[in-house]
């Protein structure tokens, strides 16, 4: 490898990072005789960074060389910040070799805009080709598709990567204008459409030819910034369900925006990246995909921003007291899992093992049921343990269920205090 | 107190259920033979290893359990815990003596527990698989050392077989001094220890290190760390995801 390598290696890591998107999970792409690597189908994480997020793939920028010259971006045009870029080369034996010694799990890549979105996104596709091609290489690759490429290119891409990905970034078309002047709404759509069109094809087309090669095979995902604009957690969750229902998309990933571009008076001088309502955004968007919730029963006019205090789960309990006390041995699973403290691990549990007798606390709490909210929401086959939800006001069931958690910070801020005094 | 001894095994252990039943005896401690202190007032039977008495009871088991709760058993039996096997007599003693599959029965404290240990052990499984890190010698073998909690490493063989195929790899359980080497055709059992490997931190020694292979550890260390985002350094989230007891073996996590 070049010695300068490193360098490169230092610059485009760093201007990839502020991508969330992380999954390798989807593809079950196996060895077929003697090459190098296969796709599990959970995806595995090798590393984690110290702000606690997973190193799965090598995430890296082909260049941060970049026309366009977008608000939020690091790597936008009008930035003094040193540029350079990998040769096809670089990148497919960096890959390899990071992946010979189980340091990855595949690559993750994405790039600045130089020339036209298309000359760009051909150079991307030819990484992915040659690993796949040269080196018989079955592990993952994620490519980012760049807004505005055409559709050949997209289709190529398909071919060789697991997964498609278009940023939105920015949830509503007239802060996105405002930010990113170069960017248009439809350029990011289309490719997204494209990338839906192809799965749908492939799909029909795997039904008559087993052996026709797959498209894009882990789906596609997106990224919205959060906090940079004033857009409502109502207009975020709309669009990434949307999103879920009409294109299909595995994955919607929300970033907290972090203040880099300091002399940029568009943007709002954030000392801290809102981390806690980008919590809140993921939980809203699991109950979304794994717990049958619809979007305007966590979201809607009246209630357009998620509480910071308490989870969507909790917050949608308390707004609807009539649903509950739910009788664990009684009803279906999807009500099961409407409850405040139970998973969906417990609420698999508690559906099996009910089959062979009435299930009591006890028995919940070994399951793994979060009983101190819970134990509000339920019924089961005992007396209860405390007034359900419906028999006092939920607005005391939240000071309750917070003073708690206050009292242990409490505790936590007095132990502190031991030591620095 | 009836105390039964065998050797360790899995086949072992059905042997001794199996016994156990013949002799109409319930134990109470079973534990390996070097472990055996005499007691007064305690039956001790030392089980031999019959091949044709566990696999028949593995048989019968899986007339009365799924797949997938037998490999549950097999699996939870790699834990070593202390006190494994009682637990384990108790599940199938369960499952054999019940009109039903026992084995969806949470509210049954054996098979909530034999299920809660066996996530544990699969997660160290799983956790093998991510981060075990491979050193490249001269002679093209990808060598790593890795101290698992429980004896996991037979659970990831096949993973690291078909994910490397093309390349020779050996990975060593420094903690129950035995490994496994695959060749490029199949994979077998090590039990030796190079003296070209340090103990401490597991790295193999610069005169049988592949020329490039340092350049590439430097490389993933610095991807590493220009990958952090300062602004959401998460210390309690980083310890929780990459706990301390991995950091040994890590070249990430090893002071430039």
């Amino acid at each position: 490898m070049n010695p300068d390598a490193l360098e490169k290696l230092k610059i485009l890591a760093s201007a990839a990072k502020y991508d969330v998107s992380c999954a390798s999970s989807g593809s079950n792409r196996s060895n077929t005789g003697k090459g190098i690597g296969n796709a599990a189908p959970w995806g595995i994480c090798h590393s984690f960074t110290e702000d606690g997020r997973c190193v799965s793939l090598l995430k890296i920028m082909m260049t941060n060389h970049c026309m366009y010259d977008c608000a939020y971006c690091m790597n936008r045009r009008s930035n003094d910040v040193q540029r350079t870029a990998f040769t096809v080369n670089e990148l497919v034996e960096l890959t390899i070799e990071f992946y010979r010694r189980n340091y990855i799990e595949g690559l993750f890549l994405s790039s600045g805009i130089v020339r036209n979105p298309d000359y760009t996104m051909e150079l991307m596709v030819k990484v992915a080709q040659t690993l796949r091609t040269q080196h018989h290489y079955h592990g993952y690759i994620h490519l980012k598709s760049i807004p505005g490429a055409s559709s050949e290119i997209v289709q190529k891409a398909g071919l060789y990567a697991d997964r498609l990905s278009v940023n939105v970034e920015i949830s509503t078309e007239n802060n996105l204008k405002y930010l990113a002047p170069d960017k248009n709404y439809n350029n990011i759509f289309k490719p997204m459409k494209y990338i839906r069109q192809g799965i749908l094809e492939n799909t029909e087309e795997r039904k008559k030819f087993r052996s026709a090669p797959r498209f894009s095979p882990a789906g596609q995902t997106t990224q919205m910034i959060i906090g940079a604009t004033p857009d409502n957690d109502n207009q975020i969750l709309t669009l990434a369900s949307q999103l879920y229902q009409q294109q299909q998309l595995k994955r919607v990933y929300y970033s907290g925006y972090i203040h880099i571009n300091n002399t940029d008076s568009r943007l709002p001088a954030i000392l801290q990246p809102p981390l806690v309502r980008e919590n809140r955004l993921y939980q809203a968007d699991w109950l979304m995909r794994f717990y049958f919730f619809k979007v305007d029963e966590i979201v809607n006019d009246n209630h357009p921003d998620l509480d910071l205090e308490i989870d969507p789960k909790l917050a949608y309990a308390l707004r609807n007291p009539q649903m509950f006390p739910v009788d664990i041995n009684r009803a279906d699973y999807e009500t099961i899992l409407r409850v405040p403290g139970i998973g969906v691990h417990s609420a698999k549990l508690i559906i099996a093992s009910r089959r062979y007798g009435k299930l009591n606390f006890d028995n919940l709490k070994k399951m793994g049921v979060v009983l101190k909210r819970a134990k509000y929401f339920i019924t089961c086959n005992e007396l209860p343990v405390a007034l359900t939800v419906n028999e006092v006001e939920p607005v005391y069931i939240k000071q309750f269920l917070l003073n708690s958690k206050n009292k242990q910070n409490h505790k936590l801020q007095y132990q502190y205090k031991l030591f620095t005094d | 107190m009836i105390h039964f001894t065998y050797d360790k095994t899995f086949e072992g252990f059905l042997s001794l259920v199996s016994d156990s039943y013949e002799l109409n005896l319930k134990p109470e401690r079973i534990t390996a033979p070097d472990n055996y202190q005499a007691e007064f007032f305690c039956d001790t039977f030392d089980v031999a290893t019959d091949k044709e008495k566990s696999d028949e009871l593995w048989k019968r088991l899986h007339e009365k359990l799924s797949e997938n709760a037998c490999r549950m058993l097999s699996t939870v039996f790699l834990s070593e815990l202390p006190g494994i096997e009682l637990l384990l007599y108790q599940f199938i003693d369960k499952a054999l003596n019940s009109p039903q599959n026992i084995e969806s029965n949470f509210a049954e404290p054996c098979v909530m527990e034999v299920s809660n240990i066996f996530k544990k052990v699969a997660r160290e499984a799983q956790r093998t698989s991510m981060f075990v890190r491979f050193q490249k010698t001269a002679d093209e073998v990808f060598y790593a050392s890795f101290d698992p909690k429980y004896n996991v490493l037979p659970l990831t063989i096949h993973h690291f077989k078909n994910r490397f195929a093309d390349q020779k790899w050996a990975i060593f359980d420094t903690r129950r001094k035995y490994g496994y080497f695959y060749d490029l055709d199949k994979v077998a059992e090590i039990t030796f220890a190079s003296s070209h490997i340090n103990a401490v931190n597991g790295n193999i020694d610069d005169e049988i290190r592949a020329e490039d292979d340092q350049q590439f550890r430097e490389l993933w260390k610095n991807y590493f760390t220009s990958l952090t985002i300062k602004e959401r350094i998460n210390r309690k989230l980083h310890l929780q995801h990459l706990p301390k007891r991995f950091w040994k073996y890590l070249p990430e996590k090893q002071p430039f």
